[in-house]
């Protein structure tokens, strides 16, 4: 019985395999057979180059959709609207002032550069597109086995526990011999483990090298306990809350190398760094509504895929009022609550725009590798220390400022040094950040 | 019992010192020294419930600031900004050297490093369809139209950028067309 299923199971597998094969050979062959790739690959170029800026083959953009217009449009109408379309509604052509009053009377540009041969690569293109890329296989699975976000400490202390346990059987063993070689120890009837315990506890009593040994262990612990508690009151080092838009820093500004002042424009000129207002995500996603194949983001220990990031762009939509559909702003706008991460207390004065534009501070040297960060985290510990560290260590550029020159040279000499730190310019006084 | 006693000592002890989920932000030690009474910028709670960072009142200038631009974002406006707007700036070394560094911050992920419309996003091809500066009659009027305004799929970055700052952009774009088209 158990053969004849897998023999059935096996033809059903080959008859698939076959059927696949044969549809695919022939949706292959048949574009093969048509496909001029010299002109597809001029047109493509000419159209990614000067038309796609407003237009899209598969929908409708800043101006019509243009996949298939060659079998919407007659071919010499499309020549003279591309090279100069304004002659066009001048000259009295109904259809093109048609398109004109569609869109609103946002005019196209004339592209009189443009030969007869390239328009027509360019029309070719729109007609047959991209080639059809193949299934690609083991595509990055979404929603994966997550990692546990806990990371080591826990596992280090499981470890510690469990060698507090040890250690303590270890003694009780001890403890049992020492009784039996005194000949304290009763004859073993039965081994009962609420016996042994007992015992132990009796032997523990009496021994007060133990009682000692044991005070001193719980009031270290304690002590450890106690101080690593206080010392962490404030101290957000590793603070990742989850944002309710999975936004990869990583995608943004390691892949795609954005600029981190792109977005965080008033580091340069504010005490905040800011977080970016919804018009600035639009003003790149008003034309990316998806994500490029491929693109995964590890998010609170689940793989996104394309299909969940495409939801999360959709999301930025919401919050603009951005109807991607019609591409025009709806009104209905709704704020993002991103949550802070970096929040130094109120008594703390910190600039941004002093770091990054007078000391000219890259931006990872307090927030730490953000271009590699999927989900942000606070790198740095944001420590008083921590500032002092810096402080102590950083020389200050004293060139082209003439005004200070004078002190500058001063302190110098005061010091004995070429360049004066930070904190010899008076950067530890308690008055700079805390008034 | 007393080993009962020991082991749920030791778990809480073990529970106590695991507790660092790093969703959660520390204790605070006296919240009212961390929490500024100003309003913070992008407050969630805003003023009054509304957020705090809205459009300034229509008509007013901020000290030391400039009227706001006014010309509308329709082609009738981008034709007047044209000839109208001239550059308030001189060409200066300062000026373009500051025009350079925005520049490198602001456009030139789409519009290259010479304005040739060959910016790395549009190389990885994620934004396509630049424009070359020198296929375009711009003039400084029109670009700082487009920088308020923006134009096609290009947003408005007016916000993140000062007045200055936008003119200076503009002497250093003038700059690349003027080597473009050489």
């Amino acid at each position: 019985m158990k053969s004849v299923a897998l023999h059935s199971k096996l033809i059903k597998i080959l008859l698939k395999s076959l059927a696949i094969i044969l549809f695919f050979g022939f949706s292959f062959s048949s574009q093969s057979q048509d496909l001029d790739e010299t002109k597809q690959k001029e047109g493509r170029k000419l159209f990614k180059s000067l038309c796609a800026s407003c237009h899209k083959l598969d929908k409708k953009l800043v101006g019509p959709m243009l996949g298939g217009i060659e079998e919407r449009r007659e071919n010499s109408w499309l020549l003279a609207w591309i090279k100069n379309n304004a002659a066009l509604r001048a000259s009295g052509d109904r259809d093109a002032i048609a398109v004109y009053e569609e869109y609103n009377g946002s005019a196209m540009s004339a592209f009189p550069q443009l030969s007869d041969q390239q328009i027509n690569d360019i029309l070719y293109y729109t007609t047959v597109g991209d080639p059809v890329k193949k299934v690609v296989a083991g595509a990055p699975v979404a929603g994966g086995v997550g990692t546990d976000g806990g990371g080591s400490p826990k596992w280090i202390l499981y470890l510690l526990a469990g060698a507090i346990v040890v250690a303590f059987l270890m003694i009780a063993g001890l403890l049992k011999q020492v009784n039996e070689l005194k000949g304290k120890a009763k004859p073993e009837v039965q081994s009962n483990l609420k016996r042994d315990l007992h015992e132990l506890w009796e032997g523990l009593k009496a021994n007060t090298f133990l009682q000692v040994l044991a005070t001193l262990f719980v009031l270290l612990m304690g002590a450890y306990v106690a101080f690593g508690t206080i010392f962490k009151v404030g101290i957000n080092e590793g603070y990742s809350p989850l944002q309710p838009i999975a936004f990869s820093h990583k995608i943004h500004s390691g892949e795609n190398k954005i600029e981190c002042q792109y977005c965080h424009s008033s580091a340069k000129h504010s005490k905040h760094s800011g977080i970016p207002s919804v018009n600035v995500c639009m003003n790149c996603h008003m034309n990316i509504a998806e994500v490029a194949e491929g693109t995964v983001v590890e998010w609170d220990g689940i793989t996104y895929g394309k299909e969940e990031l495409d939801k999360e762009i959709a999301k930025v939509y919401v919050a603009a009022g951005w109807d991607p559909e019609n591409l025009v702003y709806t009104g209905d706008t709704q704020p993002i609550k991103w949550i802070r991460l970096h929040n130094l207390p109120d008594f703390a004065y910190f600039n941004h725009s002093q770091h990054v534009k007078v000391g000219g501070l890259e931006c990872q040297k307090c927030h730490g590798p953000v271009e590699e960060m999927d989900e942000m985290y606070q790198y740095s510990p944001l420590t008083m220390g921590w500032c002092i560290d810096c402080h102590r260590e950083t020389k200050v550029d004293l060139k082209g400022n003439e005004y200070y020159e004078k002190i500058h040279k001063e302190l110098a000499e005061k010091y004995d040094v070429e360049q004066v730190t930070i904190a010899q310019l008076g950067g530890l006084e308690c008055g700079k950040c805390h008034y | 019992m007393k080993s009962l006693k020991l082991i749920i000592a030791l778990l809480i002890f073990v529970s106590f010192i695991s507790c660092n989920n790093k969703r959660t932000p520390q204790v605070e030690y006296m919240p009212d020294m961390y929490v500024s009474i100003p309003y913070d910028a992008d407050d969630a709670e805003g003023l009054n419930g509304n957020p705090v960072n809205s459009k300034p009142v229509g008509g007013t200038i901020p000290v030391g600031g400039h009227p706001s631009y006014d010309i509308a974002d329709t082609p009738e406006g981008y034709e007047k900004a044209k000839i109208e707007l001239k550059n308030p700036l001189a060409s200066s070394e300062e000026n373009l050297e500051n025009g350079k560094a925005m520049y490198e911050i602001y456009c030139i992920s789409c519009h290259g490093k010479k304005g040739d419309g060959n910016g790395y996003l549009s190389q990885a091809e994620k934004f396509e369809g630049i424009p070359n500066y020198k296929d375009r009659d711009i003039t400084a009027g029109s670009v700082y139209h487009v920088l308020i305004h923006g134009k096609n799929l290009m947003g408005s970055h007016s916000g993140q950028l000062t007045y200055n700052e936008r003119w200076q952009i503009i002497h250093y774009v003038e700059q690349l067309r003027a080597d473009l088209l050489k």
